[in-house]
């Protein structure tokens, strides 16, 4: 037979447990405990609320540029929900909701958004990469991680973020390639909001779904509800613990939306309609998964005012914070300086001494003449 | 004649050839509807459609990459990559390729392309939108590489990369898009590419710069006038590769000292290849070693340190001080 199918049974599956009227497909619902539910709002709360203080700090001019998270907290919470401190979180640059449950301190994160360095120095313990701006490059790294901990032994299972955007650069299809042939324990997570920057997802890929690309690499893909946090959280933990047990990678498709601007830098009025937003706004995560929890008698009184209490609180660390110091910019760039950079630190500090002491009131010398040589290096 | 910032001069440069010459296209993330982060490329999918300014999915390597093949083809792409510090996602089609395609082919085939990417700091961002990178392709044989310092010739400089035959990657100072602006004539105009610039004539020492750099030499150079009576001649190198030594080479044997300043650390930046063509050429005119100021030898800073590392106009006057009293 000279044509024939190899392949008859490709399929992608869509998973939705809690649609955006509240109703719940009952034999889908995840098993989780009340208490865990409640921990579970709580973070996708404290996701948004220090989101909104985050935009405002920023138009304040109290920290940089950065990326919110407005609208994705279920698809970040719903996934990092089913990992362990134990397995390893590999960020992009728009999983702040998902970096706090991981243990990144808010203050960290808003110093690193204020331009220090310190702000992206992961804790001693914490299995986490620090965040990744050039899009995609960080999904190798995570098949790596994956690689090794397997290479060792180790009961570990990484979880790799990215976006719709990314599913075009090349280190992504390197990344699910790579994790294919090598059979390793890891979850990708992208977060499809269906924008990159100004480019909607119909411009990036001429795929029906991002999920059905892990197909072509031999590994699952599904895609689910993004704004559903049961939907997510019940993926997820699906293709965790098939990684666990030694079966391999999945791709995780979450359909969601980026309510907020790309960045603080961005105007999305310039490539999408307000009536498109309006549409996922009635699709919120958060109002869904209060509305469950509500019907459950699980949501407490005065929750918000105890996470934005929180936030407020760390606010107040971070702007006590000391002032960067210049000089610590030579610390982390090799394990040992090598004398140039030693030198170039040294002529800093000269520098940065004589720029803070009182001024003298004398005014500079007059230069030797054209082609004179004086003896002594004349400074000022 | 119109007073215009950068952006907006770099935009008439790119309206007005695409006017002229139906084989130019332009092609990058987020260039047509949204008219480029920065707003560089306003208005061109309006007036040329999405076939002529394509916002391309997110892949530098392919941007370059099929710029490439257009310009195999007959057409003249000018890709723009968001920042330069994703152009290395796309950097082995420039090395491997664009650069390359001439020799490869013994002159069949060439790459008529621009590349277009904002560089350097001053705009309080995050890693990789604040470095400065000009020195990697600088390096690169068969590319040109060209750093505008103004918006009267950045738009001129961008016309004449347009018309080179040969791949320019031309370079956009951040801090300068928004940072003055200056009258542009109506008319294109051009700007030869190899050519450095005296923007001030002086007998006493060279400074030597470009891009969002240019504007701390001249201060510099102003100061040591009023403050010293040095006169400073001060050059704009604008186009780094080819390198104009000749115009350096010219200023050095007449002042006989030379101070370089580049926002890209120092070692095995650009500097290191002025100096040493100055050394080469004014050898015996050299009354004291020539003088780097530049960013240290480090990654990246954070924003909140920056100030410290990026060369400022007390760094060239310190340097050029002590370069006078050698
Ligand atoms: C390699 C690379 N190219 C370009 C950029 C500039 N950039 C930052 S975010 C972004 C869009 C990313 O879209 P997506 O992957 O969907 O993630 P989202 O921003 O929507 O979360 C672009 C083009 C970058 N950070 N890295
Ligand atoms: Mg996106």
């Amino acid at each position: 037979m000279p044509r024939k199918v190899l392949e008859p049974r490709f399929s992608v599956e869509y998973l939705s447990i809690l649609d955006s009227d509240g109703n719940l497909d009952a034999a889908l619902e995840p098993e989780i405990s009340p208490e865990q539910l409640q921990t579970l709002y709580r973070a996708m709360l404290l996701g948004r609320r220090l989101d909104e203080r985050m935009v405002r700090l920023q138009r304040q001019g109290r920290v940089g540029t950065f990326a919110p998270i407005k609208g994705q907290e279920a698809s970040q919470m719903g996934s990092v929900f089913s990992l362990r401190r134990t397995d390893w979180m590999v960020p992009s640059f728009r999983e702040t909701a998902a970096m706090l449950w991981r243990g990144w301190p808010i203050e960290k994160l808003l110093l690193f958004f204020a331009g220090h360095l310190e702000g992206g120095q992961p804790a001693p313990d914490q299995r986490d990469l620090p965040i990744t701006i050039p899009v995609a490059t960080q999904l190798p790294h995570a098949v790596g991680l994956a690689y090794a901990a397997q290479y060792r032994g180790d009961d570990v299972v990484v979880m790799a973020f990215f976006g719709d955007g990314a599913t075009s650069e090349g280190d992504f299809h390197e990344a699910l390639n790579f994790a294919g042939v090598w059979h390793v324990p890891i979850v990708f997570v992208c977060q499809n909001n269906q924008w990159a920057i100004s480019v909607p997802i119909k411009k990036q890929t001429h795929s029906r779904t991002l999920a059905q690309k892990a197909l072509a690499y031999g590994l699952p893909g599904i895609q689910v509800d993004g704004n559903d946090v049961l939907a997510v959280y019940a993926a997820s933990r699906d293709a965790v613990e098939q990684a666990r047990a030694g079966d391999g990678p999945t791709l995780i498709e979450c359909v969601t939306y980026r309510l907020g601007v790309h960045t603080t830098a961005d105007d999305p009025t310039k490539y999408r309609s307000e009536e498109e937003v309006q549409e996922w706004e009635r699709k919120d995560p958060l109002t869904r998964f209060a509305a469950y929890l509500q019907k459950k008698n699980l949501l407490p009184e005065g929750l918000e005012q105890e996470v934005d209490a929180e936030i407020a609180a760390a606010v107040t660390r971070f702007e006590a914070a000391a002032a960067a110091d210049p000089l610590r910019m030579f610390d982390h760039v090799y394990a040992e300086p090598p004398p140039h950079l030693v030198a170039q630190r040294e002529e800093m500090r000269e520098r940065l001494r004589s720029d803070n002491a009182p001024p003298e009131g004398e005014p500079h010398p007059s230069p030797p003449m054209r082609g004179q040589r004086s003896t002594s290096r004349w400074r000022n | 004649m119109a007073k215009l910032n950068m952006v907006k001069a770099l935009n008439l440069a790119l309206l007005q050839e695409m006017e002229r010459d139906e084989d130019i296209v332009v092609i990058g993330e987020d260039v047509g509807v949204d008219g480029g982060v920065f707003r560089v490329t306003e208005d061109l999918h309006r007036k040329f459609g999405g076939k002529r300014v394509i916002d391309s999915p997110l892949a530098e390597a392919a941007i370059v990459g099929t710029s490439i093949g257009m310009a195999l083809y007959g057409l003249k792409p000018v890709c723009e990559i968001q920042f330069s510090g994703f152009s290395f996602q796309g950097f082995h089609q420039i090395e491997n390729h664009a650069a390359r395609y001439r020799m490869r082919s013994q002159g069949r085939f060439h790459c008529q392309m621009v590349v277009r990417m904002p560089y350097g700091g001053g705009v309080r961002a995050l890693e990789h939108h604040s470095e400065s990178e000009e020195q990697f392709y600088a390096h690169i044989p068969g590319l040109k590489m060209v750093i505008p310092s103004g918006p009267r010739n950045a738009r001129a400089l961008l016309v004449s990369a347009i018309r080179d035959p040969d791949p320019v990657v031309f370079f956009e100072a951040k801090g300068l898009y928004h940072a003055a602006r200056e009258d542009v004539p109506d008319e294109i105009e051009t700007l030869p590419i190899g050519r450095a610039h005296v923007v001030r004539e002086g007998a006493d020492l060279t400074v030597i710069s470009y891009g969002a750099m240019l504007r701390v030499a001249r201060e510099a150079a102003e100061t040591l006038a009023a403050e010293n009576g040095v006169e400073c001649e001060v050059i704009d190198v604008l186009t780094l590769s080819p390198l104009d030594r000749e115009t350096l080479v010219a200023s050095v044997r007449k002042t006989g000292r030379a101070v370089i300043v580049h926002e890209a650390p120092r070692s095995f930046g650009p500097g290191a290849e002025i100096a040493t063509s100055i050394m080469e050429g004014a050898f015996l005119s050299l009354e004291a070693p020539i003088r780097r100021v530049t960013a240290g030898d480090v990654p990246f800073v954070g924003f909140a340190r920056e100030r410290a590392n990026v060369p400022d106009v007390a760094r060239v006057l310190a340097a050029a001080r002590d370069t006078l009293a050698y």
